[in-house]
């Protein structure tokens, strides 16, 4: 008897080992994060629930998830190195500093807002090519100066002129439909995370009235188009959303008289939407979910959006401070891996949520892969399309340029501008295509790093493999995992070259490569 | 497949769907798309007599082996078989933009605001995925996307059709993430355990919903890969002659993979046949493509009719629109036709559509019906009502819409569904 108990004792031992042995390369215990006044709300609500935050992440889970957030790509071996090296304590931070004022933050950004807005050049948006690429890059270069929040939204709603030579004038095309009530419909939705089905019809019909005026005209240039307000005097009695009602004289622009109260403190839908929104983007999950639909709703974490409205405002509408904000926290640096006590789905919006990378990410992680991007030559959208090698795939400006990997991934169709269009969940299709297409075999065969990689396979297995696992995973593999491919080496009776190849295809269909954690 | 989560919403149309399994439906479709818009005039609405800037060398029809029954001279082995199809030659939009006519004429919805409609295919599988127990994907494209058309629409990606790549044609049918050249059987399972012990992550967040999905996705996957699945891509399983009737070339090959498929159980494969958008140098390009469709259509229809499959199986062909009666002959056209949605043909076949009728007719120089217009929603309800799938009743969906199956045109003023060459 005690026999057994001593055989299970010493089981249970090395299972916990094991187990430990693989936590390891995902947490660790010992790094001190300050805590921050998000911190602060979240430790607040977590223990309400009777809930801990989780163990904090490793440096190699910090730098990849950090890199995938703001740069949407993956970091190099080179930039894990100096990372892991550098002792000083607030690495994290400074590396968080610099993602920020890169082009690969401004581009992966440009994206998520392309996606709200809708930009694509055919149906049924039909915004058209050369106002694709104008709105696209005007999106791109806010976003890269750092623009304040209530300015980026005053100007797409406020603006007049060609869609070609005033870029945001864009908004009021990219929207299925020119009706006011579409357009109130857009706005809605973009700036207040607001359904605008669910309002009772007298609310819609208010709000419609505020963009009743803003006409279209063409002009001889394909596709230009004049978005301006229409000069025909026109008196409009109607109400904001929060029932309070005003008249709007016929030389006055309605939509600056929307956006007034869109801005002012009695909407509280407009920076609740943004902060939400950005914590979604960051997070996995917002902390009123779904990010389309806030209006009335409540939610466990109210304190910690109040919190961010807070210095969302304070901060004259720096959404880079609130990235930062969230990115430094306590909160955001947890571990990925759930510990029983975190499991309440009333609280999951306070972790890291594990979700599928983006379709246009990964795709570009995989280009890195094989030193070689994507083309794409179509004849659509008209009149041509031709997309050079060297452009990123998160950098696509045009939601009609598309691609199976693309679609299967589950990019959003850029239909309605819904976050929910985007579809992260895995399915068979993308496992056919990663497990055995001749596109992923290629890439793998030909990669130029792996191969510097695989060269020193017969000189020095596990600096080899300790390479190829920095390449794919952004961390050097666990003893459990290099006795495995040591084994699989020996055993397999496959050539050198191709245990490389076959490590390398393991680690880019696992998990960890596929999912954020 | 269990994944395909069907709404209870529409309980009552399954139901009814269901019901209606115990008759005769049809269990498979087959679309031949002809993206770009072929000439009426050129293929089943021949106009001898309207003279040389309407017919240009293709100014001959003949007699089908049906009694009345003309189709253009370009045409001879289908003229052999009409007892086996019948032609709509009154099909009719008005749409002379692709994107729009494709949308229309695969959704049965005129581009417009608000949803994006899913595809015939994708509707034909939203009903039929719960009965679906096949092992290869149930819409299936053979071999490119459409690229300007997301066939799966509001559904969502689910819906949105496997797309095989690769070319039938070709020694070995390469079809994407199925068949991979090169890597023998033993390779992949010793892969794919060597993947599972490296799935570390995995191992460590074992009850996480979406590591779920992930692992049933990839087992499903490797019943594809590893399994007998994929010999059903294998067309060196096929006699010689039999490939040689379909016609050496993508689109007959296309063709008898699609027939190897209905046969494996698929629910709706689409063969996106493109090259048929000639504003330039038009009659250049027909005589290659009139010869090769001719062969591979011909084919496809005989051999499942021989194996008894045409009665289960619907093949429906036409493109987005047709193309203008009149020819072009200045440059830089030099003998072309552009695009026309006000009349063009459509073929259908099998699954309970009669052979050897015509619906509808055109004016003597094909370019306006003047007879028994025929919409595209007629077309595609009737194909719904043959598959068993009510198209008055409702979509299921997961997002909660209340939406008909496929609506009747807008400022109906046609005869409906295809009632006359229907079983």
């Amino acid at each position: 008897m005690k026999r057994i108990y001593k055989g299970i004792g010493f089981f249970l031992l090395i299972f916990t080992q094991i187990l430990f042995c693989s936590v390891e390369r995902f947490e660790d215990k010992t790094f001190n994060i300050p805590e921050n006044i998000i911190d602060i709300k979240v430790n607040a609500l977590l223990s309400q629930y009777n809930a801990k935050m989780r163990s904090p992440c490793s440096d190699y889970v910090f730098i990849r998830r950090v890199y995938l957030d703001i740069a949407g790509r993956i970091p190099t071996i080179e930039e894990i190195d100096s990372f892991i090296n550098d002792n000083n304590p607030d690495k994290r931070k400074i590396l968080i500093d610099k993602l920020l004022e890169t082009d690969d933050f401004a581009l992966y950004w440009a994206m998520k807002w392309a996606d709200i807005l809708r930009i694509k050049s055919e149906y049924p948006i039909n915004l058209w090519p050369n106002a694709v690429q104008a709105y696209h890059r005007w999106i791109y270069e806010k976003i890269r100066e750092n623009m304040p929040y209530d300015k980026f939204a005053r100007q797409l709603l406020t603006s007049s002129g060609s869609n070609f030579r005033v870029p945001s004038v864009n908004f009021y095309r990219a929207i299925q439909g020119r009706s006011p009530q579409s357009i109130a419909k857009a706005v809605c939705q973009t700036f207040m995370g607001i359904n605008f089905d669910k309002l009772p019809q007298k609310q819609q019909e208010n709000l419609s009235l505020f963009f009743s005026r803003v006409a279209y005209k063409k002009t001889l240039e394909w596709k230009e188009e004049i978005v301006y307000l229409d000069p025909e005097p026109k008196r409009i009695r109607t109400a904001f959303l929060d029932g309070k009602s005003v008249e709007i004289s016929p030389e006055k622009d309605p939509r600056v008289v929307f956006t007034d109260w869109l801005i002012s403190p009695q909407n509280q839908y407009f920076n609740k939407n943004i902060v939400n929104r950005i914590w979604a983007w960051i997070m996995g999950q917002g902390i009123i979910s779904p990010v389309d639909d806030i209006y009335g709703k409540d939610s466990p974490g109210k304190e910690i959006l109040a919190e961010l409205e807070n210095e969302l405002i304070k901060s004259n509408y720096d959404t880079k401070h609130i990235i930062r904000l969230i990115l430094n926290s306590r909160t955001y640096q947890q571990s990925s891996i759930p510990t029983p006590d975190t499991k309440n789905p009333e609280i999951q919006f306070a972790f890291y949520k594990v979700r599928q990378m983006e379709a246009e990410v990964l795709l570009d992680i995989l280009s890195y892969l094989s030193g070689r991007g994507e083309e794409y030559v179509s004849q659509i959208p008209e009149p041509f399309t031709y997309i050079p090698r060297e452009n990123r795939n998160i950098a696509l400006a045009d939601g009609s340029i598309t691609s199976t990997f693309l679609i299967n991934f589950g990019r959003p169709s850029r239909d309605t501008g819904l976050e929910s269009e985007r579809n992260n969940k895995p399915n068979e299709k993308q496992r056919l295509y990663m497990l055995n297409s001749s596109d992923v075999q290629k890439r793998i065969n030909t990669s130029p790093v792996l191969r510097k990689a695989a060269a020193q396979l017969w000189k020095n297995t596990k600096a080899c493999i300790n390479m190829i696992y920095k390449i794919i995973l952004s961390r050097p593999p666990t003893e459990q995992e290099l006795s495995t491919i040591e084994e699989y080496f020996n055993n397999s009776g496959v050539l050198p070259y191709q245990v490389a190849n076959d490590v390398a295809w393991a680690l880019i269909n696992s998990k960890e490569f596929i999912f954020k954690h | 497949m269990k994944k395909y989560l069907i709404a209870t919403l529409c309980i009552t149309t399954i139901l009814a769907a269901e019901s209606n399994l115990q008759q005769k439906t049809a269990k498979s479709v087959i679309q031949i798309w002809m993206w770009g818009g072929p000439s009426q005039n050129d293929t089943f609405d021949p106009k001898p007599a309207a003279g040389y800037d309407y017919c240009g060398p293709l100014d001959k029809a003949i007699p089908t082996n049906i009694p009345g029954i003309e189709i253009n001279a370009s045409l001879p082995m289908l003229a052999k078989i009409a007892d086996k199809y019948s032609i709509i030659r009154s099909m009719t939009h008005g749409i002379n933009a692709h994107e729009s006519a494709a949308y229309y004429v695969q959704t049965g919805h005129k581009p417009g605001i608000g949803l994006v409609y899913p595809s015939l295919g994708a509707i034909v599988t939203a009903f039929k995925i719960k009965e679906y127990k096949g092992k290869i994907p149930p819409y299936i494209v053979l071999t490119q996307s459409q690229g300007r058309f997301s066939e799966e629409g509001f559904l969502g990606p689910l819906y949105k059709p496997f797309v095989t790549g690769g070319d039938p044609n070709q020694k070995v049918f390469a079809v994407e993430g199925i068949i991979a050249e090169g890597i023998s059987e033993q390779q992949q399972i010793r892969r794919r355990q060597l993947l599972k012990k490296l799935d570390t992550l995995g191992r460590l967040m074992p009850d996480y919903p979406d590591f779920i999905f992930f692992d049933q996705a990839e087992s499903e996957a490797y019943e594809m890969i590893l399994g007998e699945t994929k010999k059903i891509f294998d067309l060196s399983l096929e006699p010689n002659e039999i490939r040689d009737r379909y016609g050496r070339n993508s689109f007959g090959q296309s063709c008898l993979v699609a027939r190897r498929l209905v046969e494996a159980g698929a629910v709706y494969i689409t063969i996106n046949y493109s090259g048929w958008d000639t504003h330039k140098q038009h009659f250049q390009a027909m005589q290659r493509k009139l010869a090769e469709f001719d062969q591979g259509l011909s084919a496809l229809l005989e051999d499942l009719e021989k194996r008894g499959l045409l009665e289960s199986t619907i093949v429906w062909c036409c493109g987005e629109f047709g193309r203008t009666p009149k020819i072009d002959w200045e440059p830089p056209w030099n003998g072309g036709r552009g695009h026309w949605g006000h009349c063009f043909s459509a073929l259908v076949a099998g699954g309970g559509f009669k052979g050897g009728m015509v619906v509808g007719a055109s004016d003597e120089k094909g370019a306006y019906v003047v007879q028994r217009p025929v919409y595209p929603e007629d077309l595609l309800r009737s194909i719904l009502r043959l598959l068993g799938i009510d198209p008055d009743g409702c979509l299921p969906n997961d997002k909660g819409i209340d939406i008909k199956v496929m609506p009747y045109p807008e400022g109906y003023s046609g005869l409906g569904e295809l009632v006359e060459i229907m079983r």
